[in-house]
């Protein structure tokens, strides 16, 4: 410490020996002790990607589809007598036209053959009702397409997407191979082909079968033993028998076999038309005509598809199937970003349903905790972190703070019911309320990250201040507060992005109701993404899958845009010293 | 001022000049732990003062009653009489703030604000509103950084950051700062201590110039440099000043056993 006291000069001679086996036995140790912490570290980190990329790339696959939609792109004609009678051309009498019919019109010239009402209804369910509105819209914006033929996208059913999307059922095409000989016509049709050319068709659905009757026996395996129950013997019996009937079937390769609504199904594709085939055998089969082809008796170029998934079980019938295969051989359908998810509010049809309503409600419910959240918590955590006196009592208040970080978020939903729904008699399922019980919960994460953020600021910093006579307010504002500010928006960012993920306690409040309209105001019903997803994740609609995937998305995306600015704000308002 | 009773004042002091600073039985208690006992000591005008002694023996908490440092640890009690010119600092109506502008203070560690050059040292002056305008903060910066010696290396960087100085530089820049609001104590706790040979001979070289216009009071752990800067020493132990006087006869010849043996090196 002194200069007149130096230390001793080291005299010792007998240290550490470099290559003594205990020093080398003991290096060794430690070495093996780093390597293992390492590859542990490793390990931890891979798991957690690996788990990461599994989440990311399920939910993308997912939800990427959502981002899309199919169109057919019809001539409509835009007729005068039914979408304006009275030739007025006024908007009123405009929006009452029926535009409907205009749609009707459009699939009836592709497929004229569709006649009687449940054919004509299923073609024109093919065809979601959002097209309508689109096409009204279309009228209202441009009067002039009045008696006019235009080609216009129009929107397809869910149902229809699905199929086109190849998720309500796997098809196969097969070029078939040899000529194929057409006798008889409309629900009797005979189908011959030269050269074995249904064998591998007639193959694959004795695999069908076989599959089929494994499942029964998986299903008797599971049975009690015999003789403990008649219902069971009864049960038992019914199972043999359908087994042993399918092994029959399946025993002779070359037999026919008759299709029915619970096996694939088997479409014959000739030219323009398609046929569904009833009956199968290896070079004969026997079919009824979905869409009529072209009349030929000798048929070279034919193709055999395979609807994987049996009729009863799709959501779309082979008549629907066959009319969307013809009308994307036509060239007529297209697939086009969906740009009604981000601009329509939910809805009970999958295809139209958006996630608009949800970001809004979510950005004005985001607002108001912004608003509460930042000027009280970090006035209490520059408060208790530089002003309060240490007693008991911040004791407490700390001890609290800290305990309700950990509240369940429920609690809070359930607090905000009782208070400001039910005390205060706030609107329901208003982002003012949601805004509020957010708020609560962000509160006690930005008071101690604020804390946090104010205790890293070195005491030599306030020091100084207060050593040149600053007094102890300016010194926090002029100097701790400024240095403290990126931590404080780290953590308030954080806890937003928290408020952002937060579905709970708004399900108390009543923000969980299917609301149509999009908020224009903290006061009006909203609903938020997270919640959004959570009810369509709830929905049994197939379509409602790839929404909620592509809501997850979204979401995603925004918390990832949050994260984001965390960092650059961190970037920017750091100093270092 | 007349109500203080003089020190005892041995012959060789006689024509010491006025006291700037008076202390009688100044006590400071950090809660249970009794720092500082009866100190009484005068601190007199224009020129270097240092205390040494052993870590923790209260020459640091003295210091830091000079400008009322202390108030800011609740658990800190002082009490005693200490007098600026004659004025009780610790008198119950006197904000410590005005007290700070008057007693300005150097830090162990050189603690720059993370703001430019020109800021650390415009920021005293515009706080007490020592300037009017633009031009007389220009000027006020620029003299203090002169007197300083801190101008000439730093004139076309005003901008930067205080803490891309070097330490020394950075220590320099924080008197600076402490002149710049015109005080009339200088305190400094231990201002070379984390700096190099060379940058602690220019702060040494400082102090001397310094000391023909403030009062400087200056807590070291190297004797050599109380020796060298300073002209009257007080030695602390264990929370007791166990004397003081002109340097060179505390240094040549101590009165006391434990001067003595601090200063030969047998303990410290």
């Amino acid at each position: 410490m002194t200069d007149t006291a130096l230390a001793p000069p080291m005299t010792r001679s007998a240290g550490v020996d470099f290559d003594s086996t205990e020093a080398r036995e003991l290096l060794k140790r430690r070495y093996r002790a780093e390597a293992r912490f390492k590859a542990l570290g490793l390990l931890a980190v891979l798991v957690t990607a690996a788990f990461l990329a599994f989440l990311l790339v399920d939910i993308l696959r997912k939800g990427i589809p959502s981002f899309f939609e199919h169109r057919a792109t019809l001539t409509v004609n835009f007729d005068a007598a039914l979408i304006d009678p009275k030739g007025t051309r006024d908007p009123a009498d405009l929006r009452e036209g029926d535009y409907q019919a205009l749609v009707r019109a459009a699939l009836q010239s592709q497929f004229p053959e569709a006649q009687d009402r449940r054919t004509r209804r299923a073609l024109d369910g093919m065809i979601s009702s959002g097209a309508v509105d689109d096409l009204r819209q279309a009228v209202l914006a441009n009067p002039g397409l009045i008696g006019q033929s235009r080609v216009m996208p129009l929107l397809f059913s869910s149902d229809a997407d699905l199929f086109l999307r190849q998720r309500d059922t796997l098809i196969t095409r097969r070029t078939g191979s040899g000529p194929l000989r057409v006798e008889g016509e409309s629900n009797a049709v005979t189908l011959r082909g030269g050269g074995a050319a249904f064998r591998a068709a007639l193959a694959e659905s004795k695999t069908f079968l076989a599959e089929r009757r494994r499942a029964l026996l998986a299903e008797l395996a599971t049975l009690p033993a015999a003789g403990s129950n008649a219902g069971v013997d009864t049960k038992r019996t019914e199972l043999e028998q359908a087994a042993a009937s399918i092994q029959a079937r399946i025993a002779d390769a070359n037999a026919p076999e008759t299709l029915t609504d619970r096996e694939p199904s088997l479409l014959v594709a000739i030219g323009d038309g398609i046929l569904k085939i009833t009956e199968i055998g290896a070079n004969e089969a026997k079919a009824t005509t979905l869409i009529a082809p072209k009349p030929g008796s000798i048929i070279t170029e034919w193709s055999l598809l395979t609807l994987r998934v049996p009729e009863t079980n799709r959501r779309v019938n082979d008549n629907v199937s066959a009319w969307l295969e013809i009308l994307a051989q036509r060239g007529l359908t297209e697939r086009a970003f969906n740009a009604r998810f981000f601009q329509n509010g939910d809805s009970r049809e999958p295809e139209l349903a958006g996630i608009r309503g949800a970001l809004i409600g979510s950005a004005l419910t985001l607002m108001v905790t912004l608003l509460l959240c930042v000027p009280i918590g970090v006035a209490a955590a520059i408060y208790l972190e530089e002003f309060a006196p240490k007693n008991r009592f911040t004791d407490l208040l700390e001890v609290n703070i800290n305990n309700l970080a950990a509240v369940p978020s429920i609690v809070f939903g359930l607090l905000g019911l009782a208070v400001f729904l039910n005390a205060f008699d706030l609107p329901r399922s208003a982002p003012l309320v949601g805004g509020l019980v957010l708020a609560l919960l962000v509160l006690p994460t930005i008071i101690i990250a604020s804390r946090a953020a104010l205790k890293a600021v070195p005491p030599s910093i306030k020091e100084a201040a207060l050593g040149v006579g600053a007094s102890h307010q300016q010194a926090v504002f002029h100097h701790v507060l400024p240095l403290a500010m990126p931590g404080i928006m780290t953590g308030t960012i954080i806890g937003m992005a928290h408020a952002l993920g937060e579905t709970a306690p708004l399900l108390m409040i009543g923000m969980v109701a299917f609301i149509v309209d999009i908020p224009g105001a903290i006061t009006e019903a909203a609903t938020v993404l997270p919640v959004q997803i959570f009810l369509w994740s709830d929905l049994p609609e197939l379509a409602f899958q790839s929404r909620t995937a592509g809501a997850i998305i979204v979401l995603l995306g925004f918390l990832l845009v949050m994260n984001a600015a965390a960092v650059i704000l961190r970037r920017m308002f750091e100093r270092r010293w | 001022m007349n109500d203080i009773a003089p020190l005892a004042v041995p012959p060789e002091q006689a024509d010491a000049p006025r006291p700037k600073i008076t202390a009688r039985n100044i006590n400071v208690h950090y809660g249970e732990k009794h720092a500082l006992k009866d100190v009484s000591v005068d601190v007199p005008e224009k020129g270097v003062m240092a205390f040494i002694g052993p870590s923790g023996c209260g020459k640091s908490t003295f210091l830091r009653c000079i400008n009322r440092m202390n108030d800011t640890i609740p658990i800190c009690r002082v009490t005693g009489d200490l007098r600026m010119d004659g004025r009780d600092i610790y008198e119950p109506g006197l904000d410590p703030v005005l007290l700070r502008a008057r007693v300005g203070m150097v830090f162990q560690k050189p603690n720059p604000f993370p703001k430019s050059i020109y800021e650390n040292v415009a920021y005293g002056p515009r706080l007490h509103g020592l300037a009017g305008d633009k031009t007389e903060i220009d000027e006020i910066v620029v003299s203090a950084l002169k007197k300083a010696s801190l101008f000439e290396e730093v004139k076309d960087r005003l901008k930067d950051s205080g803490t891309s100085l070097s330490g020394g530089q950075q220590q320099r820049l924080c008197i600076a700062r402490a002149i710049a609001v015109r005080p009339q104590v200088i305190l400094m706790d231990e201002p070379c201590s984390a700096l190099d040979p060379i940058a602690t001979a220019k702060i040494e070289e400082l102090i001397d110039e310094l000391r023909t216009n403030f009062t400087i009071v200056i807590v070291t752990h190297s004797m050599q440099q109380a020796a060298r800067v300073s002209q009257r020493t007080a030695f602390f132990h264990l929370g007791k000043l166990i004397e003081d006087g002109v340097t060179d006869q505390i240094f040549m010849n101590p009165r006391h056993e434990l001067t003595r043996n601090y200063i030969t090196g047998r303990f410290g």
